[in-house]
């Protein structure tokens, strides 16, 4: 019989066993441990394996993140029904285009200052970017006005220090706004189509927005060396970076990618949660396109969240980078009474690789 | 049963729980079909490779492959007779089955040691070589009173599985 020899899965010992009788001594060491001998039963019965598969066909945790739950309809009895009526007239007929109005003329205003700053003041570039900063966190203010969003911010007002770097959970493209209306921050965003594409190569350009394309493989690399140069600069906008990579629907976080844990800066982590009585405010992107979603932000009644802005996090020595982008993230879910779920969020566009299914 | 709507009715709801012998409650089989439309993304009437793969815990699982080529263009009701085999009301008799068709690939009624080599190479992977796989089966197997040419038929099965608690079953989450 020749000698198995196994290294790691302890059910590989199990095979080990029947072959240790036969070379060693009389008097074994091994006397104590009861010798099981691996039966065809054994080596038959998948059926932890076969509960698992069907266990994720039935549900699974992945699939959960991304559930835009349809708040419970309330209205359905004869009082409560004319009440929504009302409330349906009331926000389609006279908050909508109240809010219509308010947007527009703050677009007015930022243009009306932005462009002359812009191509005026080309020459100081010190005063036209600080009135940049201020111009675009008063479009920001317009633009949660326009929803009636009632933002609550916890702690310390982020400060703009070198080697450092801000990361929050992401639920929707409005969580920039929201957060950028207090700060103005350097974001970096994946390139959109539309109209919003427009905005991120004109506006967001001036406070030092950096972009990426998710289908592009080198791109990593350059976007890598992009946020390394931005965090060593003095004067940059503090960078703020959504590490889940996607909009996840503000009930769990999904894995943080280790891409903003590397650069060698302090990280602040930054929790958003939204109150779901008002509105659910987390962008499905297979669902809806952005236009669509800002519209139904604005024909709600408001947009009520809380921003806690919590305290700097360093990596610690020994931890590597994936290690402390857990920790950043536990922090997070338990400020924001989220889940942690285990899993990647770019699953959402593709696939796990063989890798993953070896490692299994 | 119309593939089109995404409304269960009462006579749809009992039909199906007649062909899965009563194993789910109709609660159940409510969130069943949910989730299904669910999977479903391009409402086709069943689950294509791509919908499956997309659930990532379904993806890594090692016995995906062959567990996908049983349930592939399944409608509704095959889909739930599938799962009845996970349910707490499914006799041993009929896990014992599910296990039987998982091995059995060709479906002639008999699993054969290339069979049950090809399970054990999917649950293994690069743990152990060729050699040792097909040496620690032989070995079971002569153990077990069989030989290595034999051909296991489903009461074979039922013998080996039979008297141990089988323990497969699935909780369909209901909301």
């Amino acid at each position: 019989m020749s000698n198995l020899i196994s290294s790691s899965p302890s059910e590989m010992d199990l095979l080990d066993r029947p072959n240790i009788e036969d070379y060693l001594p009389s008097d074994s060491i091994h006397q104590q441990q009861p010798i099981t001998k691996l039966k065809l039963r054994d080596l038959l019965d998948i059926s932890p394996t076969l509960t698992e598969a069907a266990g994720a066909i039935v549900d699974d945790s992945f699939t959960r993140c991304f559930k835009s739950n349809p708040p419970e309809p309330w209205n359905w009895n004869i009082y409560l029904f004319p009440l929504w009526c009302l409330g349906v007239v009331v926000r389609y007929g006279i908050l909508f285009p109240g809010r219509v109005l308010i947007l527009t003329l703050g677009w007015i205003i930022f243009l009306s200052c932005y462009i002359p700053v812009h191509v005026l003041l080309k020459g100081h570039d010190k005063l036209r970017k600080r009135l940049e900063r201020a111009l675009v966190e008063l479009i920001c203010s317009f633009f949660v006005a326009s929803w009636t969003g009632v933002v609550k911010y916890h702690g310390p007002r982020p400060s703009a220090r070198p080697k450092q770097v801000f990361v929050a959970n992401h639920t929707s493209m409005i969580d920039f706004i929201v957060l950028e209306q207090m700060t103005a921050f350097a974001v970096i965003m994946q390139k959109h189509p539309g109209w919003v594409g427009l905005l991120q190569s004109t506006i967001l350009e001036s406070v030092g927005c950096i972009w990426f394309n998710r289908s592009e493989a080198k791109d990593r690399e350059i976007v890598t060396r992009k946020l390394r140069e931005h965090v060593e600069g003095a004067d940059n906008n503090p960078l703020l970076i959504f590490p889940e990579g996607t909009c996840v629907n503000n009930h769990y976080t999904v894995m943080f990618k280790k891409g903003a844990f590397e650069l060698g800066a302090t990280v602040c982590p930054i929790a958003i949660k939204y109150n779901k009585i008002f509105v659910d405010a987390f962008w499905n992107s297979r669902k809806q396109s952005f236009t669509t979603h800002l519209l139904q932000l604005m024909c709600s009644w408001a947009v009520v969240c809380d921003v806690w802005y919590l305290e700097p996090q360093k990596i610690k020595p020994g931890e590597t980078a994936i290690e402390f982008a857990e920790r950043v993230r536990q922090i997070i879910s338990v400020r924001a009474g989220l889940k942690m779920v285990p899993w990647d969020g770019y699953l959402k566009y593709s696939r796990p690789s063989p890798k993953h299914r070896e490692r299994k | 049963m119309g593939n089109t709507s995404s409304m269960l009715t009462q006579y749809d709801i009992e039909e199906v729980q007649e062909h899965c012998n009563n194993t789910f409650s109709q609660q159940e089989i409510v969130s069943l079909y949910q989730r299904f439309c669910q999977l479903d993304r391009n409402s086709g009437g069943f689950i294509s490779a791509d919908e499956f793969l997309s659930v990532p815990e379904f993806a890594v699982n090692p016995l995906s492959q062959r567990l996908f080529r049983m349930i592939d263009g399944l409608n509704f009701k095959e889909f739930v007779a599938f799962l009845s085999a996970f349910s707490s009301r499914a006799t041993l008799q009929h896990k014992v089955e599910f296990i039987f068709k998982v091995y059995d690939s060709d479906g002639n009624g008999k699993v054969a040691f290339s069979d049950l080599l090809d399970v054990l190479r999917d649950l293994t992977g690069q743990f152990i070589s060729e050699q040792q796989r097909e040496l620690v089966l032989t070995q079971v197997l002569e153990e077990a009173g069989y030989k290595k040419d034999s051909l296991l038929v489903m009461s074979d099965f039922m013998k080996i599985l039979g008297n141990t608690g089988l323990k497969m079953e699935v909780e369909v989450p209901v909301d």
